[in-house]
């Protein structure tokens, strides 16, 4: 007995020191692997997993990055903008009333599975979804047409196919950014055929007519996708195969593409940037912002139900400091609560601009003349609008000290941090947005109306002359009337001063120099169709 | 997690032999100690830290908070010895302020869970039957929870923060102190002088507080030096996973896990506070062993 | 000895079963709907809502347990709320990964625990002794996460020697058989990748390896001192046989008891704690695993994940205190 437990030590021994040995002799040549450096293979990584392949049922961008290089919608966005372009219909007819779509199919397209793609499967795939009347797997069905069949404030009341290749789509109510919501991801085509073989489990399968065809998915680790040889856009897509890998830390993701372990990365942190930069064989790719990152005040809690209040403190913030500091000039500052980039954005407000003894007077006389003690709630994790919540949390207290407000930064888990905020717990807060799908309703009515309390207008702001226009908006298919009324909307928000909009940040990825055609696109979700790398 | 078993020794039982007369004059222990170089390098280091914590005000540089973003991450110099932050704060300034933290989480918790446990322990030693059997088996049940993971439950119930950070530690040290006096108020209860106090019907509480406790103090000491060396190395941890003190708090773990990005631009911003958790925890550690050398006459060479 | 195991055994249920207990009241205490978590920020209260039905959080927090046990009877682990797949198939890569890495720390602390000890009492009070045992003392005082980057910065940054995240290159990445990569790379007889593997193994394997590796260092060289003294070796020194050798494999033999208590004490708390080494190294672990389930809220992830590491954790102690009595056998049982 003694005896076996010695051999066996001395193996181990031997063993361990055998392999610490042949470690060491091989320590150089770190970044081998065969780099094949042809037009092959794209890996991208990225900080988080796909929660579920079928676009329809998840609200994660990580998951779409993934989707939509497999499936595609019936409209798409132009490159670098919300715009809408053609996609899988090629063309559509607005009836005069605003309530009947037609739309005309692309023909010969296929499913990477073989079947056709026509006006059945189109009207499958929303029926999938309209009948279901399933909110929690189809989330983004009902936020974005407001319910389902036969629901009385559903936008949908029909889709019918018409021949093959025509679909049409009848509303209960028109709906201005109808258009802009189709070409979202969440509802993009799959195969019918696909849904029925692989029932519950169509989340680990998806099939659609997209550039690339789905592989294999290792949780946590990589997605792979190889090239759609019969994709019916012609000459496309030029890669032969990409992976989508999930590296958590955002320093170890740019690291690994230094190292050339990956080709493609997104989430560079704004301190890094000038890496970036100054590295001759790598570029950086700027993602035209559709955010905004803001801090909050709960108006139904003292002191912030004074307007004054709100205003002074929004005087007392150095908002080019904290924009040139904590995102490193990836990000431009914010003066309303949607992006620039959005139609109906007023460019003619004047912001609040930095002046402490404004907001010192403005105190006085909101009847704080020594200001006052408070928490300042500040998110745990990196958000795409504010890549750290925490330190520009920190910041601000040090600018409000200065007129008197102290602020005590107060944080919890993620979770527990947006339900207490839903709740209204928070007094003040620091959070943000990113848009889904390019349209001012999407921010201004989901953050800021009094309909949207209790969900996503965490300040609990009510105004009710904001709440007529905004309803008005949303059923206005006069652009230019409807982008006057948004003006008209944000001018009131100003005054109010429910938030301070900080920033409009621009997320920064970054590719080896060799890669061409990427175009990252304000959605945050992009197709690598074009994209080609040496 | 490898760190948070540093204060293993007495755990097992089985093979740690009770030892002898404990109750042996103080000063004869504090006289071996003294003898004891390395231990009283260890009590330099504390005491050093001690007084940096104590005297911060006056000794720190600049002002703890005091941000000048103009100045950011200024590599060490005659002006700043350890360098500045991203807000531009001094690092030593804030590395002598985090001394208070460490110091005092470690004093406090490790207080908390010598009273707890002490106090569950006396319960489940001298009464024995059941009460031991449910009190022993929730002491292994924390035992075998990985203790990080278990500080980590208790700080997502009740938010980070350094208090909550504190008791989550107060709480996963308790069972080390509980078995520990559990196990000597075992030995003692048999002693001939406790069966004399019963007979001339000294009460309970009297026994407990003027025979068995006064018993127990010299490995409770041993102990809780290790243990506030584990519970600063845990108070880091759970700095640097976000979940223990908050901004802009200078704790030293919340310190490395705001300068974790910088570890290639700014490597100082990284090195003192990971340094100075490192020697705290060394000289506790070091006085620890000095102590159970001095007061455990069975490790005496 | 078969009594004794069993009787382990069977005092082994009510700590397991407690354990549930407390994992799951516990978890159930932190603020924060899964439901919300799993929908993100844009999600409508509707929706949470109805997921909230559909995962039965809506049903008394007594009954939620009851089911829970009763599908634990079943030897069902539960599935993920967030990624739906059954967590016993989910669990093994990264319960792998940890093995692994801990197996490797754990190989490094004794290789260089054991041997540094034996040599600093052999050259007692020499400067290797002193230094080793200085670094020894350093060693078990030490952050690891600050370690962690330490190490980082000097080996992957400063000199760019070695991979600071991962298990494997992601260009070549590793076909797993049985996710212990090691393993797997040399069935497939893939020696550049096993290479690769290693890499990747000796960053993290030193941090978490640290502490273990000083606790034996001065466990190994007290034990050793105590040899060294007997009658036996100071006779056979007398007699002009005691080389370093003789000392040497004697002193292996007496290193074994006192290495297998710091084996079963730290093992399983690597296994379990290995959160800050993972997430400084970006290791795909059970750390990781449980970390990330408790932040998504996700929490029969969180409660099967707790528990196989602590019934892990449970088992190798019980297989530490059988081991003691099959090599002393000095050490009787009751």
């Amino acid at each position: 007995m003694k005896k076996t437990w010695s051999i066996a030590f001395v193996i181990i021994l031997t063993l361990s020191l055998a392999l610490t040995g042949c470690s060491s002799s091989k320590k150089n040549g770190a970044s081998g692997g065969n780099d094949d450096g042809g037009g092959g293979t794209l890996i991208y990584a990225r900080g988080g997993d796909s929660v579920k392949l079928d676009p329809a049922t998840v609200t994660d961008g990580e998951s779409f990055i993934a989707t939509a290089q497999v499936t595609e919608t019936l409209v798409d966005y132009d490159k670098e903008s919300t715009k809408v372009v053609p996609g899988l219909a090629k063309s559509w007819e607005m009836s005069k009333d605003g309530k009947t779509y037609t739309f005309h199919l692309e023909k010969g397209v296929k499913f990477h599975d073989g079947t056709p793609f026509n006006a059945d499967a189109v009207v499958y795939n929303f029926n999938r979804w309209f009948k279901s009347k399933d909110a929690k797997t189809f989330a983004y069905f009902k936020s974005q047409f407001s319910g389902f069949e036969g629901e009385k404030e559903a936008v949908i009341k029909e889709v019918k196919a018409i021949d093959d290749n025509t679909v049409q789509f009848t509303l209960n109510r028109p709906q201005a950014p109808f258009l802009k919501n189709l070409a979202m991801s969440p509802f993009a085509i799959s195969s019918p055929a696909a849904i029925k073989k692989y029932g519950d489990k169509y989340i680990e399968h998806p099939v659609g007519t997209g550039p690339f065809v789905f592989k294999e998915w290792k949780r946590n680790d990589t997605i792979t996708l190889e090239k759609n040889k019969d994709y019916w856009k012609k000459g496309l897509p030029k890669l032969d195969k990409v992976i989508i890998k999930v590296i958590k830390d955002n320093s170890a993701r740019l690291n690994a593409l230094v190292k050339g372990e990956v080709d493609l990365i997104d989430g560079v942190n704004p301190s890094e940037v000038d890496k970036v930069k100054s590295n001759s064989k790598l570029q950086l790719f700027e993602r035209p912002p559709m955010n905004i990152g803001y801090l909050g005040f709960n108006v139904e809690k003292k002191p912030f139900n004074n307007k004054k209040v709100r205003q002074a403190l929004s005087y007392a913030i150095n908002k080019k400091e904290i924009v040139k500091n904590f995102y490193e000039g990836t990000a431009e500052p914010a003066k309303n609560p949607m992006p620039p980039t959005i139609a109906g954005y007023n460019d003619s407000i004047q912001d609040y601009d930095l002046d402490l003894d404004k907001a010192k007077k403005l105190l006085k006389e909101a009847g704080y003349p020594n200001g006052f003690k408070m928490d300042l709630w500040a998110m745990p994790v990196p958000r795409p609008y504010m890549p750290n919540g925490q330190k520009v949390a920190e910041a601000i207290q040090s600018d409000f000290a200065k007129i008197g407000v102290k602020a005590k930064i107060v944080t919890m888990e993620w979770a527990t941090y947006l339900d207490k905020l839903q709740d209204g717990q928070a007094p003040m807060f620091m959070l943000g947005w990113t848009g889904d799908n390019g349209d001012a309703d999407n921010f201004l009515y989901a953050l800021l109306d009094k309909d949207s309390i209790g969900s996503n207008n965490y300040s609990r702001y009510k105004n009710e002359e904001v709440h007529k226009l905004l309803l008005q908006a949303q059923t206005e298919t006069d652009e230019a009337k409807r982008n006057d009324i948004y003006k008209k909307v944000q001018e009131i928000i100003h005054d109010d001063a429910p938030w301070v909009p900080l920033a409009h940040s621009k997320p920064q990825l970054a590719g080896k120099s060799t890669i061409k055609g990427f175009f990252p696109h304000p959605t945050g979700t992009q197709s690598f169709a074009d994209v080609t790398i040496e | 997690m490898a760190e948070l078993a540093t204060n293993t020794p007495p755990s097992s039982p089985e093979v740690t032999p009770e030892n002898e007369k404990v109750i042996s004059p103080w000063k004869e222990a504090w006289k071996t100690f003294r003898k004891n170089k390395i231990a009283l390098f260890g009590l330099g280091i504390v005491v050093f830290f001690i007084l940096l914590a104590i005297f911060a005000d006056s000794i720190a540089p600049y002002e703890m908070n005091g941000q000048k973003l103009a100045d950011k991450h200024l590599a060490p110099s005659s002006e700043h010895w350890f360098g500045t932050d991203d807000f531009g704060r001094d690092i030593l300034t804030r590395v002598i302020y985090g001394a208070r933290i460490s110091l005092w989480v470690g004093f406090v918790s490790v207080s908390g869970s010598i009273i707890i446990g002490s106090l569950l322990g006396i319960v489940a030693g001298y009464y024995g039957r059941w009460i031991d059997g449910i009190i022993s088996r929730i002491f292994d049940i924390l035992l075998a929870f990985p203790s990080i993971l278990l500080a980590i439950a208790v700080v997502a119930i009740l938010g980070p923060s350094l208090q909550n950070a504190l008791i989550a530690i107060a709480i996963i040290n308790v069972p080390t102190f509980g078995r520990l006096i559990r196990s000597r108020v075992l030995s003692v209860k048999e002693e001939e002088y406790i069966t004399a106090a019963r007979a001339i019907g000294m009460s309970d509480m009297r026994i407990l507080f003027h025979h068995v406790l006064p018993n127990s103090m010299a490995p409770i000491i041993v102990q809780g030096s290790l243990a506030i060396a584990t519970a600063i190395i845990e108070a880091a941890a759970l700095g640097f996973l976000g979940l223990g003190a908050q901004a802009p708090t200078p704790e030293w773990g919340k310190m490395l896990a705001d300068s974790k990005d910088f570890l290639t631009d700014a490597p100082w911003t990284l090195f003192f506070p990971g340094l100075a958790i490192m020697l705290t925890v060394l000289g506790f550690n070091l006085i620890g062993d000095g102590l159970r050398d001095a007061l455990d006459p069975r490790m005496k060479n | 000895m078969l009594t004794y195991t069993i009787r382990r055994l069977v005092t082994l249920i009510p700590v397991l079963f407690g354990m549930i207990l407390i994992v799951f009241s516990l978890i159930h205490a932190i603020p924060g709907n899964p439901a919300k978590v799993i929908l993100g920020q844009q999600a409508t209260k509707e929706a949470v809502a109805a997921l909230s039905k559909d995962l039965g959080l809506d049903k008394p927090i007594h009954i939620q347990f009851i089911d829970y046990i009763k599908q634990l009877l079943h030897g069902d682990l539960g599935e993920s709320i967030r990624t739906k797949a059954p967590i016993s198939e989910e669990i093994w890569p990264y319960l792998a990964a940890t093995i692994e890495l801990s197996i490797v720390a754990m190989i490094i602390a004794i290789v260089i625990g054991v041997n540094a000890g034996i040599i600093s009492a052999w050259f007692q009070n020499s400067w290797f002794d002193y230094i080793a045992m200085l670094l020894a003392l350093i060693g078990v005082s030490m952050p690891i996460f600050w370690l962690g980057l330490m190490e980082q910065y000097t080996f992957a940054i400063h000199w760019d020697l070695l991979p600071t995240t991962g298990r494997d290159n992601i260009r070549d990445p590793v076909e797993a058989i049985t996710h212990l990569y090691l393993l797997d790379t040399l069935l497939q007889g893939r020696f550049d990748q096993f290479i690769e593997v290693i890499k990747h193994l000796i960053l993290p394997g030193f941090a978490l390896g640290t502490i273990p590796m000083a606790i034996i260092a001065r466990i190994t060289r007290s034990s050793m001192l105590e040899v060294m003294r007997s009658d036996y070796i100071r006779t056979a020194r007398a007699k002009g046989l005691g080389s370093f050798w003789v000392v040497y494999k004697h002193s292996l033999k007496n290193a074994l008891i006192p290495v297998i208590t710091v084996i079963g004490l730290q093992t399983g708390l690597l296994l379990g704690g290995a959160i800050l080494t993972e997430t400084i190294f970006g290791w795909p672990g059970i750390g990781s695993y449980i970390y990330e389930a408790i932040q998504n809220r996700d929490y029969p992830v969180i409660q099967s994940g707790i528990l196989v590491i602590a019934s892990i954790f449970v088992l190798i102690n019980l297989v530490v205190d059988l081991l003691y009595a099959a090599i002393d056998p000095r050490i009787k049982y009751r």
